[in-house]
């Protein structure tokens, strides 16, 4: 008797060529990883709203295999079904086998967009996207009253969309929060001095759309930062780190911004490269890997991202020395995807608030589900990630906070439009931190 | 042959048209369950998004003679949502509402698609849960569940699936809806209930179940002990059932398996020791506390290297985390590997774990072992390489343990079904007798065979050829057979 009781292994021969390309394909191994268990379905927001195995990362992941082993082709539903994941990463929280399902998307989304032919409104949609978000000028002048096709005509790839696709750049313009021009135009200072005894030096990474729409955290983040001892540096030319194009599998252009990240910030005198933004802390910590096959930055990258910390990792570190000031409320922290689940930083910015005295700490139902901002994920699939924003919003007010706090930009503006009647303020941790230390009321925004 | 157009048709006037798949490559995704080895395309499938669309479907393919299998989360370990060629996929993923949590009467309501862990999740708030606990929990469905009638680590005290489930509203073959069972449990007349629980998805759908939930104990205490070898931690299990104890749960682990969940989960256990038991206790404090002392005894007797106490929710939480995760965590350690599920007396344990692991050796193979010790029923892990060319011989151990479980006076399933992997072993163990009452009874729900085939019972197709894309039997290229 011979009795094939359960196995991972699919035996599914190599049919025909890979259809992805030389270039960094998904790895043999990492696909051979996942044995078919289905723990990640549950924490999948995809999984959660439609149901469908394809949607999975279970299901992702097989069709990758296929695709690999030449039985599919990577346009059509193979392609559609990559673009619907909010690259998350819960799944790789979840997965008990050790699956690394965030280098297999990172290989293959770069496939997709180098191998498959998007339809024209998507194309105009994206270029529009990515000749606007990475650039700190471009969104000062978005954020300017007005409409935001006549402040950026110039840019070719915004008025392509503009003409053949008006109904798309208003949902654009619909995401982008309203900034008073002072703060869209403030500059962080170059060096700030560590208030008190010295305990180290940092240099803040400013960010794109964290530093034009929350300048107020940038802001938070170097008091705080003085106040805990450190000396901080914010390099004026530094320009965005590339985060948002390679979540999106743009991967040349990421992989420029990256050089010229490290190459900005490597040569100064400090400890620890910081962020504030969950995305962009994943992206960097990243480089060393994505650069891996570039002799001539390969160890300049794994030395850089050696260095990146998100804040709350650099508070949490050291005993802290600012007095706190009491705040007396529930304050719901959000675990922002690209921290906990991409960085498994969870436990340092819950450390960091219960810094401040009579703070009462609350987790959120799901919290593990993605709130659907993922990145440009609230732009080119904007229903998925309503209903996500929606269930993340209930999951919040189920839970009756005084304070909603996350530590990504994109997060705070998809859960303050969902909550935007509830009255209640959203804000990055360091935000309440800093009035805590500063002993001023906590900001409305 | 796929299926025509027109069946397409028929589907996409009672369902949403979004909700028939039909391309190719969707439908690959759905080729196979938690048991990859086995696949088979479907020709369509279908997500319902409630119970009439269900009883709607399976009519179209009563209809239509359109084969059907219905799918939950599609992590069975046997094969058991295994797509049929020409057929239709079922899915139940959508169908996962709480419909009622009855505190007064402890009991609930559930769609089919809801996890195991949520109708727990439900029913905390008012101080319940639900018992039986299949190690996939988090994920695999309530609808599963009752298909295959789960078992899981707590079950040694509390019974599987079938002493759980009150009632059930079933879609029969012919697309007629029925309940079977009574809120209350007590019925008169056949236990229909009864035969349907475990019936691998071959007597029907179920849309909706009623279970029972229990209060959450009062106290539990679990611990973690280490031991130089299996038989004594074998001894200990069997001292702790004849000193009249009842455990929640007696959980074993050998060497390989501690080592691949603690990799997995960081949960404390000792990497390198022979075995490792996990006991819980629970029920009334005094009851629990008194006990768990004897058990202390009992594992401090038989030579215990280490007993930990879970001081804590989390780390209790943390010690069956590592537990239910082992199987997936396996992949840690070995590249592929098999599961088998058998069952064997309890006494016998530790002699069939010596002869597991004297076979691991002849075949030059690891065996993994994590089981529920309690009830003798076992999980051996045979590890091997696909791309070292071990598949064979390992596919062949798997199998000479599963013969071992039935040759020792135990089960070739403990839970996890027998399936498309299990059906041709099933002579085994049943007469051909036992075997054409099972298939009466399968006849009389399903006469047209239409639902979830090739499940459970063996056939001269199934069991004469490998499974995979549909080939010609040779009788039916001879012309002496056709197919319909």
């Amino acid at each position: 008797m011979t009795t094939p009781a359960g196995s991972a292994d699919t035996n599914i021969p190599q049919n025909g060529p890979s259809a992805f390309d030389a270039h960094r394909p998904p790895e043999r191994e990492l696909l051979d990883d996942c044995v078919h268990c289905g723990f990640c379905l549950p924490t999948c927001p995809t999984y959660q709203l439609w149901g469908e195995e394809m949607d999975s990362p279970r299901g992702r992941i097989y069709l990758m295999d296929l695709a690999s082993k030449g039985e599919i082709s990577l346009d059509g539903p193979f392609t559609e079904h990559i673009d619907a994941c909010l690259g998350c990463m819960a799944c790789v929280t979840a997965c008990p086998s050790g699956v690394q399902y965030d280098k297999l998307l990172e290989s293959v989304r770069p496939q997709v967009e180098r191998n498959v032919q998007r339809d024209r409104g998507d194309r105009l949609f994206r270029e529009a996207i990515f000749s606007l978000f990475p650039y700190r000028r471009r969104l000062r002048a978005a954020a300017l009253p007005g409409a935001l096709y006549q402040k950026l005509r110039t840019i070719p790839a915004v008025r392509r969309l503009a003409e053949k696709l008006p109904g798309r750049l208003a949902a654009m313009e619909s995401l982008l929060p309203p900034v008073s021009v002072r703060a869209a135009f403030a500059q962080l200072p170059v060096f700030t001095p560590a208030v008190g005894a010295r305990r180290g030096r940092v240099a803040l990474l400013s960010g794109c759309v964290q530093d034009v729409f929350f300048h107020r955290v940038n802001e938070a983040t170097v008091r705080v930062l003085a106040a805990e001892g450190y000396d901080v540096l914010v390099p004026r030319d530094q320009q965005c780190c590339g985060a948002l194009e390679l979540h999106a599998g743009r991967e040349e252009t990421a992989l420029g911004r990256a050089r010229r990240t490290i190459a900005r910030f490597e040569t100064l005198d400090v400890d620890t490269v910081v962020t504030n933004v969950a995305g962009c802390g994943s992206s960097m910590k990243d480089y060393g890997h994505l650069l891996s096959d570039d002799e001539a930055w390969a160890s300049r990258a794994t030395a850089f991202s050696g260095r990146v910390r998100d804040v709350h990792e650099v508070l949490a570190e050291l005993e802290p020395v600012a007095p706190r000031h009491p705040f007396r409320g529930r304050v719901a922290y959000h675990d922002a995807c690209h921290l906990g689940h991409a960085q498994k930083v969870r436990a340092q910015p819950r450390a960091v608030l219960r810094s401040i005295p009579d703070v009462e700490l609350v987790d959120l139902p799901e919290a593990e589900l993605c709130c659907g901002s993922a990145g440009i994920y609230n732009m080119v699939a904007p229903e998925a990630a309503g209903e996500l924003g929606v269930r993340k919003a209930g999951n919040v007010r189920s839970v009756r906070p005084d304070v909603v706090v996350t530590a990504n930009p994109g997060c705070l503006l998809q859960i303050g439009k969902y909550m935007a009647a509830d009255g209640v303020p959203i804000l990055h941790p360091v935000q309440l931190l800093d009035a805590s230390i500063r002993g001023v009321p906590v900001p409305r925004t | 042959m796929t299926l025509h157009g027109g069946v397409r048709q028929a589907f996409e006037r009672v369902l949403d048209p979004a909700d028939v798949l039909s391309d190719p490559v969707k439908c690959r995704a759905y080729e196979c369950d938690g048991l990859t080895g086995y696949r088979v395309c479907p020709d369509l499938v279908l997500l319902p998004r409630d119970a009439a669309q269900v009883a709607a479907a399976v009519r179209v393919c009563h209809e239509h003679k359109v084969p059907f299998v219905a799918r939950g989360a599609g992590t069975g370990l046997s094969g058991g949502a295994l797509p049929v060629a020409d057929g239709v996929v079922i899915s139940l993923a959508r169908l996962k509402r709480v419909l009622e949590v009855d505190p007064a009467n402890r009991r609930a309501v559930v769609e089919p698609g809801v996890t195991n862990l949520e109708i727990t999740a439900a029913a905390a708030p008012h101080g319940l849960y639900y018992a039986p606990d299949p190690s996939s929990q988090q994920v695999c469905t309530i609808g599963g569940n009752v298909a295959e009638n789960s078992g899981g680590a707590h079950c040694l005290k509390y019974g599987f699936t079938t002493n759980h489930v009150l009632s059930c509203e079933v879609v029969l073959p012919d697309g007629s809806v029925v309940t079977l069972g009574t809120d209350t449990g007590e019925q008169a007349g056949p236990d229909l209930r009864g035969v349907f629980l475990g019936s691998e998805g071959t007597l029907g759908i179920t849309t909706s179940i009623t279970v029972r939930l229990l209060r959450t104990p009062e106290s539990v205490r679990t611990l973690l002990a280490d031991f130089p070898s299996v038989a004594a931690a074998g001894d200990v299990v069997s001292d702790i059932v004849a000193a009249g104890i009842v455990p929640a749960a007696v959980e074993m682990m050998d060497t390989l398996a501690i080592e691949a969940a603690e990799e997995a989960v960081h949960a404390g256990y000792t990497v390198g020791v022979p075995a490792a038991l996990v006991v819980e206790l629970d029920g009334p404090v005094e009851e629990c506390d008194a006990q768990f002392e004897q058990v202390k005894a009992i594992c401090e007797k038989h030579g215990c290297t280490r007993l930990h106490i879970a001081g804590s929710v989390e780390e209790r939480a943390k010690i069956w985390k590592g537990r239910k995760a082992a199987f997936a965590a396996v992949g840690r350690i070995s590249p592929d590997y098999f599961v088998q599920d058998g069952v064997v007396p309890r006494t016998r344990l530790a002699e069939v774990l010596d002869r597991i692991a004297g076979m691991g050796t002849d075949a030059g193979l690891r065996v993994a072992n994590v089981f529920h010790a309690g009830d003798g029923n076992l999980h051996p892990l045979v590890l091997y390489s696909a791309a070292a060319g071990e598949t064979e011989r390992a596919e062949r151990l798997s199998g000479e343990i599963a013969e071992l479980c039935v040759e020792m006076g135990g089960s070739l399933s403990g839970e996890h079904g027998i399936g498309t992997d299990k059906a041709c072993s099933m002579p085994k163990m049943f007469s051909e007798d036992d075997l054409a009452v099972m298939a009466r009874v399968q006849a009389a729900f399903d006469p047209h065979n239409l639902c979830n085939p090739g499940k459970v019972l063996p056939t001269p197709r199934l069991c004469g050829e490998r499974p995979g894309k549909y080939r010609a039997h040779p009788l039916e290229e001879s012309g002496v057979i056709e197919r319909l």
